[in-house]
């Protein structure tokens, strides 16, 4: 029987077959698309025989994998054809080509309908069937009650009411509320009294999709199917044809018993006694056969038995059965049945009582870690992380440790991310899990994520006892031909802080540990220089007496980076440099680092959140929660050239930042004199992981923490001011005055396409933008205001990492009383709040002048109005579910405003507010499509739910299609609520890093006395 | 339940393909491409369940043909197992000793016979006697139907001579 009956079919089918390569069949492929289209577009000639034969082809072709974008319509109008055969073929191929979501399922909901109440029982099969396949939330509301009829009908044969029940169940699915559960529950238990084993068999799914939902109303049903059961498991009354392999339909069995899983509990003594004897039958009678089929299905229904033991809280004898049976399986040669009693175990883990019987199993899951088929592998590794307490923790660690340098990549991450966790759980020492964490590093350094080494440091921080070895062993590592650069790190670290406790060992003498160290430096990465310096500077600091030699070249070392192109080293080492030269003062800074609170492992948050464990989510995550601080002060704390997300950042780079950003506030609100205390938390208050935790003490530790920060910021005009990324120029600044505020002009800018950027008394900076897409150009405006030229321009762009920016050239003179234009290409490649930096200088006779400018290529440019319909907008806002997706938070410290104003404020960022949609007249919600290379344009929402009586804090739900983009957007719209320019706003709130006002040079020439002013 | 169904020749030529939740069909050629890259590659006498997007998918080959569900992670294993086998069984019946040119050139036969064992992805019939029994019938309409329609363009053909 080769032939499909259809003989240009088969040609076609042939030809495609004897095509020699991919590009012989796609164009066999396209020559017939082009025919069916033609054939098509002049319907009137075609036979319904042709009609068919092409209508086959489509879906041939579709099956390929190629695009068929045409014929849906005579697919679907095959539906209501008269004849069966052209009938059939209609339904089959629509069913196959379009999805429930497809629009020309509409058209055909009718003609289902009528085959559905028709006479003609075969049509009634071809429409149940498709709309139980592909039927969506219209075909449940429109078809429902007809096809529960079917299904109760006394007059329908079986083949009809088999069918219906399945196709109930898809509609039951699509909305539950087409089913009246009141009216349906006596109709449920009647139809488990049906005869026919195919209705049953379908009845029975339909059951469990009913209970799975809710039980409470199926209460009947559970002695009937423990009577289904019984007459199953005894074959009493079963009809030949369905049994399969001489076991009455294993399918109805298993069906049956995940029904009852539903149930809390079978309360009648009758029927629990009943239903037990029956599962024990089942458990104590399955032996293994040599055939596969018989075998396979008779453990299906084993299986399925021993969950239904478990969910019914059955006695601990039959529990221990049940491991016992299990502890057989992960031992058998036939991989299904190990890997399903792998499984189960792992679900076993939830009874209490067998967790001691699952552990004698031990050596033989960790062999199964060893199988070569990668499924078992993943479940042994489930199964021992699960298994793992104290009285394991150090075989299991071990073993996993072990399997590691074997283990597939594909498992790697998991697999350390895992002994992680369970060395941090379960350690019987701490030694131990430094060691454990250690050699993870060092066999598998590219899955460590940044957290484990993190939580090293934690650990040793915290617990004095543990420092001599951790520093120890970290030294030992370093012995090492070869290591991973995140031993490096945490080698450095442990070693900056603690190698003085090792120093009368051999080998570890200040010099010996730089020594060491250094080797390393050329083959690390910038942030790993970052941390290596910072060492430096703790051991020069712990040399007491100083060692002149050492102290030179660690000398050496920072004057070689202070002018690295790397503005967080460069900055280190300049500071580092200055500090280190000051001598006894470096005690007090450079203190060891402080205590971490304690608090839940992030690692474990980690595992538990991210359930599908995909790295760029859980990074997300991370920086979600340490970003997680006061909104207040969100905006303050962006680095200016705040490229870098935080993930990367090295060890004590944020402290420094922020610290160095937080200081000049402090230094500017001092100038003022209008606090003279400033709290000095607010940038790193505790966030709620663990880099924040690393971090955080130096801010939260106010003078030590401050203090290297302030002296270095003081220290910045007088050492090399070009050379500082984050400071303000305080010198040339002082020379050359602004005129108006600069932070006012780039916020105007953010909300308008055109002004004025920066204005001093000789030049003028305009500008004028223009935005699509995810494109924009913006064109400078370099106007020089007086008689003579400028001298010496020049504009660099910093752009942030998920910003394109090209400068066209900007010439090095701007002749008097002249404009030039400089346009600048901006391209957009991922949401981020980061922004643009425009670095600006040019000499005015010999007075250089160098101002460091916001560019006003936001987010919300981005952003183009779309203003949405409830019918658009309710089903986009259910589907986005949940984070990452679907944000909330309660924003509090608003600044507090009208409604109206507020729905100002979103339109003007093109956050377009749909009035109407919320019933609450307290809420806005609002739309928008934003536009980047990363998520071409995307659908966002956003909602904000006001409360009248409270006005400083409201609550806000964004949502869109891609993580990153509804954390930015979120964030953005939160630092618009809570930090509107204001004219008369305090300079403190102002983003301290362009503030143009500066310190009194009294302060900057004395970095002791701003010290003592700030303690 | 069944997500969807695949049948994928050895060589990675997709046989069928049944879908019962909805997916675009960029999200259907992306699933096919990733699952067969997964499937054709490993080796016998692994277990036949490989999971993946927190997903199972149950496969088995016959000859050069994977036949592989996806269902949910908690769904049973080996039911699904022998839902393939069934399946498989039907097809042998049907066709008579089925080979994978019987499902290529008679695709829209197997597309019958799926939707005789499975609707929104749950088993509808257990009885291999039942569905062949239905088949036989659908196919008797087709004949039937289409010797009216010859006698009919016999007639015409007569008339109008």
């Amino acid at each position: 029987m080769a032939l499909s009956g259809m003989r240009g079919l088969s040609v076609f089918i042939s030809d495609i077959r004897n095509c020699q390569n991919k590009e012989q069949e796609r164009l066999r492929v396209d020559k017939e698309l082009g025919n069916v289209r033609t054939r098509f577009k002049n319907e009137k000639g075609l036979t319904p025989y042709e009609k068919k034969k092409y209508v086959w082809k489509m879906l041939y072709i579709y099956m390929l994998g190629y695009d068929v974008d045409f014929g849906h319509m005579e697919a679907v109008s095959l539906l209501s054809a008269p004849k069966y055969p052209e009938k059939q073929v209609g339904y089959i191929v629509t069913s196959c080509l379009l999805n429930e979501n497809h629009d020309f399922l509409r058209i055909a909901i009718n003609a289902v309908r009528n085959d559905i109440i028709g006479r003609n029982e075969t049509f009634q099969c071809l429409a149940l069937t498709l709309a139980g396949n592909i039927g969506g939330r219209e075909f449940a509301e429109s078809l429902a009650p007809d096809v529960q009829k079917l299904l109760i009908s006394s007059s329908c044969r079986p083949l009809v009411r088999k069918k219906a029940a399945l196709c109930l169940l898809r509609l039951y699915r699509k909305n539950p509320d087409v089913v009246n559960v009141d009216g349906w529950s006596d109709r449920m238990a009647q139809l488990l009294d049906e005869r026919d084993m195919g209705v049953l068999t379908s009845s029975m799914s339909l059951l469990v999709s009913l209970v799975s939902n809710n039980h409470e109303a199926y209460w009947s049903c559970v002695p009937k199917c423990v009577k289904i059961l019984e007459r199953l498991a005894r074959n009493q009354d079963v009809p030949q044809e369905y049994t399969y392999y001489g076991i009455p339909s294993p399918w109805l069995q298993v069906k049956t018993m995940r029904a009852l899983q539903y149930f809390p509990t079978v309360e009648d003594p009758n029927t629990r006694r009943s239903l037990f004897e029956v599962l024990q039958r089942i458990l104590m009678g399955t032996d293994v056969v040599k055939n596969v089929n018989k075998n396979n299905a008779s453990h299906a229904v084993l299986f399925e038995a021993l969950a239904l033991v478990m969910h019914l809280d059955a006695e601990k004898e039959m529990m221990s059965q049940c491991v016992a049976l299990l502890g057989k399986f992960i031992a058998v040669r036939e991989p299904n049945i190990r890997y399903l009693g792998l499984e189960n175990m792992t679900r076993m883990l939830m009874v209490a009582e067998v967790q001691d019987i699952i552990k004698r199993h031990q050596a033989q899951i960790i062999t199964s870690l060893k199988d070569p088929d990668i499924s078992i592998r993943r479940r042994a590794l489930d199964l021992l992380y699960g298994m793992c307490d104290v009285s394991n923790a150090k075989d299991i660690v071990e073993e996993l440790l072990q399997y590691l340098t074997t283990a597939d990549f594909a498992m790697r991450e998991e697999l350390s991310l895992k002994a992680a966790i369970l060395a941090e759980k379960f350690a019987p020492d701490l030694s131990w899990y430094v060691d454990v964490i250690l050699q993870l590093i060092d066999k598998a350094g590219d899955f460590v994520s940044d957290d484990i080494w993190f939580r090293v440091v934690h650990f040793v921080t915290n617990n004095e006892d543990l420092q001599p070895y951790a520093a120890l062993k970290a030294r030992e590592y370093l012995d090492k031909p070869a290591i991973h650069e995140t031993m490096v790190k945490v080698s450095a670290y442990l070693l900056g802080e603690y190698s003085h406790l090792l120093a009368r060992r051999p080998g570890c003498s200040p010099k010996e540990i730089f020594n060491i160290i250094h080797e390393k430096l050329p083959t690390v990465s910038i942030s790993t220089i970052a941390i290596l310096l910072s060492t430096y500077a703790k051991i020069l600091m712990h040399t007491q007496p100083p060692d002149r030699d050492l102290q030179s070249q660690i000398w050496a070392v920072f004057s070689k980076y202070e002018s690295c192109i790397d503005a967080e080293i460069q900055q280190r080492a300049v500071e580092y440099h200055a500090l280190s030269m000051k001598g006894a003062a470096l005690m007090d800074i450079l203190a060891e680092m402080p205590k971490f609170p304690e608090r839940q492992s992030p690692l474990i948050k980690k595992a538990e959140d991210s359930e599908a464990d995909t790295a760029e989510q859980s990074a997300i995550k991370l920086r979600a929660q340490q970003q997680n601080s006061n909104a207040l002060v969100v905006t303050d704390q962006r680095p200016t050239n705040g490229a870098q997300p935080a993930g990367q950042l090295g060890l004590v780079k944020v402290p420094i930042l922020s610290n160095a950003d937080q200081s000049a506030a402090e230094i500017v609100s001092h100038a003022n004199g209008a606090l003279t205390v400033v709290d000095p938390q607010p940038p790193s208050t505790p966030s709620p992981d663990l880099l924040g935790d690393l971090l955080g003490p130096l801010a939260i530790e106010g003078p030590t923490g401050a203090a290297p920060a302030s002296v270095a910021s003081g220290l910045e005009g007088g050492v090399d001011a070009d050379a500082l990324a984050i400071a303000p120029i305080e010198e040339q600044a002082n020379a050359v005055q602004p005129i108006g505020d600069i932070a006012e002009r780039f916020h105007a800018l953010c909300l308008k396409d055109s002004g004025v950027l920066y204005e001093d008394p000789y030049i003028q900076i305009g500008l004028k933008a223009e935005w699509g897409g995810h494109r924009g150009r913006v064109v400078l405006f370099l106007g020089n205001k007086i008689t003579s030229p400028l001298n010496s321009v020049q504009a660099l762009i910093l752009p942030p990492s998920h910003l394109k920016m090209e400068l066209s050239l900007v010439p090095e003179t701007i002749p008097p009383r002249a404009q030039v234009q400089c346009p600048l290409e901006v391209m957009n490649l991922q949401p981020s709040r980061d922004i643009a930096v425009l670095d600006f200088s040019y000499k005015f006779g010999t007075q250089l002048v160098n101002v460091k400018l916001r560019l006003p290529a936001v987010l919300n440019k981005f952003l183009q109005p779309i203003s949405v319909s409830a019918e658009e907008f309710f089903p986009q806002w259910r589907s986005l579910s949940g984070p990452p997706l679907k944000l909330q938070e309660v924003v509090r410290g608003v600044r507090p405003m009208p409604l109206a104003e507020m729905a100002n404020l979103f339109n003007s960022l093109n956050l377009i507010v749909c009035p109407g949609l919320d019933p609450n007249p307290n809420n806005l919600v609002a739309s928008t499509t934003f536009y980047s290379e990363s998520t071409r344009a995307m659908l966002c929402l956003i909602r904000t739910e006001t409360d009248p009586a409270d006005r400083t804090q409201l609550r806000m739900t964004v949502a869109s299609g891609d993580p990153t983009l509804t954390y930015e957007l979120k964030e953005f719209v939160k630092e618009q609520l809570v930090n509107i320019p204001v004219p008369s706003r305090p300079p403190l709130a102002m983003p301290s890093h362009i503030q143009p006002t500066s310190p009194p040079p009294s302060a900057i020439s004395d970095p002791g006395a701003l010290l003592a002013g700030l303690l | 339940m069944i997500h969807f169904v695949l049948l994928i020749s050895r060589q990675g030529k997709v046989r069928l393909t049944k879908w019962y939740s909805p997916y675009t069909q960029k999200e259907r050629t992306k699933i096919i491409r990733e699952l067969s890259g997964t499937i054709l590659t490993r080796a016998p006498k692994l277990c036949n369940f490989v999971e993946w997007r927190g997903f199972k998918v149950v496969y088995k080959r016959y000859a050069s043909l994977y036949f592989c569900m996806c269902v949910d992670q908690d769904d049973n294993e080996l039911e699904i197992l022998e839902i393939i086998h069934h399946f498989v069984e039907i097809l042998d019946r049907y066709f008579g000793s089925v080979c994978e040119l019987d499902l290529i050139f008679n695709f829209h036969k197997a597309y019958f016979v799926l939707d005789e064992i499975l609707i929104a992805g749950e088993l509808q019939e257990s009885s291999k006697k039942t569905v062949a029994r239905l088949i036989a019938a659908q196919d008797s309409l087709v004949e039937v139907a289409k010797e009216q329609e010859s006698s009919i363009s016999n007639i015409i053909a007569q008339a109008t001579k």
